[in-house]
């Protein structure tokens, strides 16, 4: 259970070196996105200016306040309360993610599926889960939002956070087929008919 | 008792916002209890970061979750009150397009179809609003629960035939909280509707998810499931964000009504462990929040 710290972008190798139940500190830089960023950048094909190669990119769609343009804000958006949605969601792009745009870490909750454990193991990526519903804590890693695209989708725009020690993280899922979610799951299934035998009329 | 409308739409501003900033004392204490029966460490871990977050976001005066929810707005008119239905109705609206505005709170509503959002919290039937009537004097009880979605789309329904018995609702409920695993954050309150209609039993789930930790279902047969089912879930071993351990569930809370002799529906509809909800109680004494 090793922990590590990961200035983004990162390599093939530092995601390879990832296993799960390690735990994991981003520095740097984060993008945002989530279910119609992902529509419309797969199923409608449309592009972002934004480079994504080797980044982490997190399921979020965040509580921004508009204001003027500075330091601070280069692009006049404040973080309000930043937090992470769903991923399961998401699945089916995880791997068009990974080879189009070079994406090699998700960041988010509840964790995903065989499809994305698939993408992981062929093409070098990583889960990390985040507490779900932390958002008021996670908001604290969030430095800046530097830059946003396509934010006629707002808020599920495509956004770049400048973030200070985001975590600990987590690694639910990695690059070996290990997943601590699939793990957790088989579990529950063994246990699943002694569960129901313990219920009156049940059986 | 008059109600003033204009009092009443500040109310239903304000609540959006308490709701979405403070967690109910109920599930305070429920987080506790939790924490003292969390057996694995990631469990424990995962239920102590919950916790900082709800003292995160009152340190700094944050909203809990980035979720601002579907608004729902469940209204209770007591005896000897003279309201304007429509006008509470708009005022309502109002209220939680001004929080979404004053407050720039994320606009979490879109079109069914065009998937467009006015960035007002509101749209077609949204906020959704519930009116009910109870005898209390002089009495007008306002409710907001900002539903989070993660949770909400763990929401089924199943029209099981009278032969079936309540054995299968029960293994429903079971089999539903396994194939939800960690997508709808939990630790949760699972709410069960049993009987009605479809419509209504689907509402009685949402009753009995969005009902405070430690309130027992009123009728006795319905009370009993909800204990027995209670301990079933966290035997699962889902736990805290499905990463492994006993706190699967605060609860799970049933809601019933009688149903037709060849029906025998059941409905789950869950809350997630930002389980949040902000009522306000108006009387001639003046407006108490809770």
């Amino acid at each position: 259970m090793a922990h590590h710290v990961l200035d983004m972008p990162t390599g093939e190798a530092e995601i390879r070196a990832l296993r799960i139940g390690d735990t994991v500190t981003l520095r740097r830089w984060l993008f945002g996105i989530r279910d119609a960023t992902l529509i419309h950048m797969f199923d409608r094909d449309r592009r972002t200016r934004l480079d994504l190669d080797g980044h982490a990119v997190i399921h979020t769609a965040p509580n921004v306040h508009r204001v003027p343009v500075s330091n601070e804000a280069p692009v006049g958006f404040a973080p309000f309360c930043i937090g992470t949605t769903t991923s399961m969601r998401m699945e089916r792009f995880t791997d068009a993610l990974m080879e189009r745009e070079g994406v090699r870490l998700i960041v988010g909750k509840g964790g995903m599926g065989p499809a994305t454990l698939d993408a992981f193991a062929r093409r070098g990526g990583a889960y990390l889960a985040i507490v779900g519903g932390a958002a008021a804590l996670e908001t604290t890693w969030i430095e800046t939002i530097v830059d946003v695209d396509l934010d006629d989708l707002h808020p599920e725009s495509l956004w770049q956070f400048a973030i200070r020690d985001f975590g600990p993280l987590l690694v639910g899922m990695d690059s070996h087929g290990g997943s601590l979610f699939a793990d957790v799951q088989r579990d529950v299934a063994a246990r699943r008919d002694a569960v129901i035998a313990s219920l009156e009329d049940a059986r | 008792m008059d109600l003033d409308i204009r009092e009443f739409e500040e109310v239903c501003r304000d609540l959006y916002v308490r709701a979405l900033k403070i967690l109910p004392p109920d599930i305070k204490a429920g987080f506790a209890d939790l924490q003292r029966a969390e057996t694995s460490a990631t469990g424990r871990a995962i239920l102590d970061t919950m916790v900082e977050n709800v003292a995160v976001a009152e340190r700094t005066k944050n909203i809990l979750c980035q979720d601002t929810g579907i608004p729902i707005y469940n209204v209770v008119i007591g005896a000897d009150v003279r309201f304007d239905g429509a006008a509470l109705k708009a005022a309502i609206r109002r209220g939680c397009e001004r929080a979404t505005k004053e407050f720039s709170l994320r606009s979490s509503v879109v079109h069914p179809i065009t998937r467009k959002n006015e960035q007002t919290s509101c749209g077609i039937r949204v906020p959704i609003i519930h009116v009910d009537f109870d005898d209390r004097p002089e009495t007008v009880a306002v409710e907001m629960i900002p539903k989070g979605s993660g949770s909400e789309n763990g929401s089924f329904l199943q029209m099981l035939l009278p032969s079936d018995g309540i054995g299968a609702a029960k293994r429903f409920v079971i089999d539903r909280v396994i194939e939800l695993g960690g997508r709808v954050c939990p630790p949760t309150i699972v709410g069960v509707g049993l009987g009605g209609t479809s419509d209504l039993c689907m509402h009685l789930a949402k009753v009995a998810a969005t009902r405070p930790l430690r309130s027992v279902c009123s009728d006795p047969e319905g009370a009993r499931i909800e204990a027995e089912l209670s301990r079933a879930v966290n035997e699962l071993g889902i736990g805290p964000q499905g990463l492994g351990g006993r706190s699967t569930s605060f609860a799970v809370h049933v809601e019933l009504a009688a149903t037709h002799i060849t029906q025998n529906p059941v409905a789950v509809n869950i809350q997630c462990h930002s389980a949040r909800r902000a009522r306000a109680t108006f009387t001639p004494g003046g407006i108490a929040f809770e």
